[in-house]
């Protein structure tokens, strides 16, 4: 429990660090644009292959369940778009990242704390938790909102693909449901919380790898930490914004 | 000039560094020796402030370094470059951009003086055709020197080294030696290098402090460490058989 306190102050600590104008805006914005391509870009190919095939999966199960011929069939459009925007698409995404990224984030960091390069950095004078880490929460923060559009997409996608393979409804059944009570604000919901989660992954993770410490085997160690600290803290903050934002 | 005044270093119960206090002159090496523990390391860093001493005092000329904030202390760290234990290169970057990743920071240079600069650097330590290597493609030595070369980018008035020449052959160690201490004398720089090897020692040695088990028990320079009473630092200085023949042999 203290141990846990004493955490918390030192990543509020290294917040503060990180958060303030960096060295050089050129230098930064160099940054930031390897870390869209680290963090956000190379993440395109996993997430759509998992929403795709959820898309699928949640179609299928829901066609399946809704047996009663008192219910249209466009309800399964419905239902699929309805879980895959309000926690498929963020709250899921967001844990697949924390496995993903949050370990990249944390070992590589990990590994340059271990390796004295980043005591080479601050001896030099230059804010070495400005340098490494806030381009990365930037670029996540900013950009994988649109990670959870294209995972939402795809992932229709995927349903209209097994209706078309299988004719379980018809694709004008799907399409009606998927358009029966639209609700703009679900997506911006959404677009929310994967902004939140992935501050969450990249801070948390960051924090791990900047006070790694013995060798490899605690860079592994907390590249472990990592994962488990910002998945418990994404689902903790999924409760608290649902709370929030859709009462 | 480089001076420290009762320097003291705690990690918890335990006390890493007792006491130290020494002087250290521009435009000659000074070399911290001691067996492996004995808080080089740690000196070193302190001495840069990469760890919070506990209590004394440490001044860079006449600024005292140990009391300003990490903003304040950039001023002077612009003046300082340190080649670490294990290089410590950026892994991310080539041997290039490792040497002008502090020009990048800190000079308004164009891209054509950064480039010149560099070259010069690299080339001041022996290296050639190497700007696009990755650290992780270069010997040990070669990671040494670029580690160097790093270092004196930005021309600095202060030079640590810790430990330049472990890992290395003895006649790349003395290159080494010979280079950081050239280095020195050119630009009139206050170096100090921490080592274990005693070539290195009889080889640049201005002026030598020996710390045991965290204590500077023994200051002296190269001349006078073969035939100092001090116990302990004849156990390290004689530390092999063979010396120790030629020590008695010697009377
Ligand atoms: N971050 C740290 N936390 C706790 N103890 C430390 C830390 N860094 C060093 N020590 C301890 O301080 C002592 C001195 O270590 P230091 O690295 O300065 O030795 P050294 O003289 O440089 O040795 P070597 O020649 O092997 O590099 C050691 O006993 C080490 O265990
Ligand atoms: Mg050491």
């Amino acid at each position: 429990m203290k141990k846990s306190l004493e955490q918390l102050g030192q990543y509020y600590y290294l917040m503060k660090v990180v958060f303030t104008k960096p060295d050089k805006w050129k230098i930064f914005r160099k940054q930031f644009f390897t870390d869209i391509e680290k963090l956000v870009l190379n993440s395109i190919p996993i997430i759509a292959v998992i929403s795709i095939f959820i898309g699928a999966v949640i179609v299928i199960q829901t066609a399946y369940n809704i047996e009663n011929p008192l219910i249209p069939k466009m309800y399964v459009g419905y239902m699929a778009r309805e879980s895959l925007v309000l926690e498929f698409c963020s709250t899921m995404v967001a844990l697949i990242l924390a496995g993903k990224v949050g370990s990249n984030i944390s070992s590589e960091i990990g590994s340059m704390r271990i390796s004295e390069q980043i005591d080479a950095m601050e001896m030099m004078g230059i804010n070495s938790a400005n340098y490494l880490i806030l381009p990365k929460i930037a670029a996540a923060t900013i950009f994988n909102p649109l990670l959870m559009l294209m995972s939402f997409m795809l992932g229709l996608l995927g349903g209209a693909m097994i209706i078309s393979f299988t004719g379980i409804i018809t694709l004008s059944q799907y399409s009606e449901g998927l358009q029966y009570a639209f609700r703009f604000y679900y997506i911006v919901y959404s677009m929310i919380k994967m902004s939140v989660f992935s501050f969450i992954i990249t801070s948390i993770s960051s924090y791990y790898g900047y006070y790694a410490s013995g060798g490899s085997l605690g860079v592994g160690r907390s590249s472990t930490k990592a994962i488990v600290t910002s998945s418990v803290a994404i689902l903790l903050a999924n409760l608290i914004i649902t709370q929030l934002m859709l009462n | 000039m480089i001076q420290v005044k009762l320097l003291n270093k705690f990690f918890g119960e335990k006390q890493v560094l007792n006491d130290i206090s020494f002087k250290y002159k521009p435009g000659e090496c000074s070399l911290i020796i001691g067996a492996s523990g004995s808080g080089k390391t740690v000196l070193l860093k302190s001495i840069v402030g990469l760890h919070e001493p506990d209590s004394g005092e440490i001044w860079y000329d006449k600024i005292q370094f140990n009391t300003l904030s990490f903003n304040e202390k950039k001023d002077i760290r612009k003046e300082i470059g340190m080649l670490f234990q294990g290089s410590a290169l950026f892994d991310f970057a080539t041997v290039e951009e490792n040497v002008r990743f502090p020009m990048d920071f800190f000079t308004e240079w164009s891209e054509e003086e950064k480039i010149d600069r560099v070259n010069f650097c690299l080339k001041r330590v022996n290296l050639k055709n190497v700007n696009s290597l990755f650290p992780n493609e270069l010997s040990g030595g070669m990671q040494k020197r670029v580690g160097i070369a790093r270092a004196i980018a930005l021309n600095p008035k202060y030079l640590f080294c810790d430990e330049p020449n472990s890992g290395l052959d003895p006649q790349t160690s003395i290159l080494i030696d010979q280079l950081i201490s050239e280095i020195t004398k050119e630009y009139n720089m206050t170096t100090i290098i921490n080592t274990h090897d005693m070539n290195s020692v009889m080889e640049i040695g201005d002026s030598v402090g020996f710390i045991h088990l965290g204590k500077l028990i023994w200051q002296g320079d190269k001349e006078n460490i073969l035939t100092s009473d001090c116990e302990e630092l004849n156990d390290f200085v004689f530390a092999s058989r063979m010396a120790k023949k030629v020590k008695e042999m010697m009377g």
